[in-house]
């Protein structure tokens, strides 16, 4: 008894001296950050003096009214819904096409990975040139068929769906390693058995690949969810939100709020606005997808 | 035999398909890859005159020897020692943690590692002005050792989720007869479990090198001077001189992209497996 107590105590011993860095930033650098961002929110603050008043509910109902905010969010929503529904069939297709065709096809999964290598920031100014309304890359390719200049990042109406489109051309590449990585879980023998038994490789993938595939589908729905609505370095290096609100989303405005016009207090309360919002879709869209499972 | 040739026209006829969207897609990969490159050894007005996809006159390279022989090292070693330090400590600690969380019996054993991997949803935003705040207290804003400490904790939930994965799939049996010998679990560690989830650690410091590499809102928040900034952020320091010089911020950028690039035409593979691993959680 006593020596299954001492064990039990060793154990606990090394298990917080393992653990304890880890915790002890996790806790320095994301729980009291967390903390602290709720607090703020209750405070009139420019950052940048000692001095901040307490507003109470203040900023929580200006968010609430805050139509901006809520553009943004909107947003934020359609590139979410856009991103899944663009980047998770290309990526499966990418990925399908590499798995049939074998080695022989590397130049183009060399190539296709490509864009996943750059940092945002390069993405986000290589296309703020390629996309110029003059000399930029579309506008050339337009002019082969005989189009005009055309003005992609600079009309509201075009913005976000150009915006959308350079993501999808950034994290396509992602979405095809992460099928690839699904088609090499499944078993060598399957796809033999069922060519032996006569299916084409269609029947195949739409029969056998596909049901086989939905967990990672699932999976990478909800990592596109997640990451379209906390999206923030392309869109902010790129179109800085604007023109107007057209690609603003909830964390370029939160990072304007506070480090431009230097409203921390406000800032702080857009940012936990947004981290309750994407709490609650993200725990919505799992339970979702997880009851879907026990049927 | 007929219906067999049939099928096999189809299959063929549908590859053929498959062919023709695949070189599409090929183009729209490269392409905007290749007008950076391309454009980057124009001089400053040729780009307007000759048009976007025209070779250039004669390979200008003076946009990058004016580079290579200003600041870019500056913000080149602040990356790699940024990158260098966060990588090795992040490493060590994540495997420190996972080793209790994969073996040991404790009841926060469960509990606490749900904790940890949740926070992999959380967005930075969140945490920047109190990290900021921090920053300015302990005056380290402006220096790149303000971000080692938010690189390393938000590295940390995919990197315990991968090798706590990895730790509980070596087999039992090694550490049972280690402890039968009189193995205590600091040893345990450090000689068997450690040795042992090497390529656990490469794929997280694969994934989590690329990332930090690359990594812009901290960066971008906790410093302000040119000579403390990382690499991906020296396009605004050029962007200020040479703002209608398009191919100059052309070259600029093919060169913070070119470190990544080179690592990838070396470790290929193991880059892929590194970033697809990174990926695939639960």
């Amino acid at each position: 008894m006593s020596l299954y107590d001492k064990r039990r105590a060793e154990t606990r011993r090394a298990a917080s001296i393992f653990l304890a860095p880890v915790i002890i930033l996790m806790l320095i650098y994301i729980a009291y950050p967390i903390y602290d961002s709720f607090n703020i929110s209750f405070f009139r603050w420019n950052g940048i003096t000692a001095g901040r008043a307490f507003i109470g509910i203040q900023n929580w109902l200006d968010l609430m009214r805050d139509s901006s905010f809520w553009a943004s969010f909107k947003n934020n929503v359609v590139i979410m819904i856009l991103s899944i529904v663009i980047q998770i069939p290309i990526g499966l297709a990418l990925a399908t096409f590499l798995d049939f065709g074998g080695k022989k096809l590397n130049v183009f999964k060399v190539i296709w990975f490509v864009p996943l290598l750059m940092s945002s920031v390069a993405v986000g100014f290589l296309f703020r040139y390629a996309l110029a309304t003059n000399g930029g890359l579309i506008s050339t390719i337009f002019g082969w068929f005989g189009g005009g200049n055309i003005d992609l990042l600079g009309d509201p109406n075009r913005a976000l769906l150009t915006v959308i489109m350079v993501i999808c051309w950034q994290f396509i590449p992602f979405y095809m390693v992460y099928f690839m990585a699904a088609y090499t879980n499944i078993s060598f023998d399957i796809y033999e058995a069922s060519i032996i038994d006569g299916a084409t490789r269609g029947q195949y993938f739409l029969n056998i690949a596909l049901p086989l595939l939905t967990p990672a589908m699932k999976s990478a729905a909800i990592l596109s969810m997640v990451g379209s609505l906390k999206y923030f370095d392309l869109i902010y290096v790129m179109t800085g939100g604007g023109p107007g609100t057209s690609t603003e989303l909830m964390a370029t405005y939160m990072y304007k709020q506070s480090f431009k016009n230097f409203n921390m207090g406000y800032g702080s309360t857009v940012a936990c606005g947004m981290f309750i919002l994407i709490s609650l879709m993200a725990l919505i869209t799992m339970r979702l997808l997880n009851s879907g499972k026990e049927d | 035999m007929d219906s067999v040739r049939d099928s096999k026209n189809k299959s063929t006829f549908a590859w053929a398909i498959a062919f023709v969207f695949a070189l599409i897609w090929l183009a729209a990969a490269f392409l905007p890859f290749f007008f950076m490159v391309l454009n980057s050894f124009k001089e400053k007005f040729e780009m307007l005159v000759s048009g976007v996809f025209n070779l250039p006159e004669s390979w200008y390279p003076t946009n990058y020897i004016e580079i290579l022989t200003g600041t870019f090292w500056t913000f080149f070693f602040n990356s790699i020692i940024v990158v260098g330090i966060s990588l090795i400590l992040l490493l060590f600690i994540s495997a420190c943690a996972s080793y209790p969380l994969a073996r040991f019996k404790f009841a926060l054993a469960k509990p606490l590692y749900g904790v940890i991997v949740a926070c992999m949803s959380i967005p930075i935003h969140i945490t920047l002005i109190p990290v900021f705040k921090m920053a300015t207290y302990t005056g380290m804003y402006d220096s790149i050792w303000a971000l080692i400490g938010p690189y390393i904790a938000f590295a940390i939930p995919i990197s315990v989720f991968i090798l706590t994965t990895f730790v509980g799939g070596i087999p039992l049996e090694i550490e049972e007869s280690a402890e039968i010998d009189g193995c205590n679990k600091y040893r345990m560690f450090f000689s068997i479990i450690l040795p042992l989830a090497k390529p656990g650690l490469s794929t997280i410091a694969i994934y989590n090198g690329v990332n930090m590499w690359n990594e812009f809102s901290f960066a971008y928040t906790l410093t302000q001077s040119a000579g403390k900034r990382t690499l991906p952020l020296a396009i605004w320091e050029f962007q200020g001189q040479y703002s209608m010089n398009t191919p100059m911020i052309m070259a600029v950028l093919t060169l913070t992209v070119m470190p990544m690039i080179i690592m990838f035409i070396v470790f290929q593979d193991k880059l892929v497996k590194g970033m697809t691993a990174g990926a695939v959680k639960g």
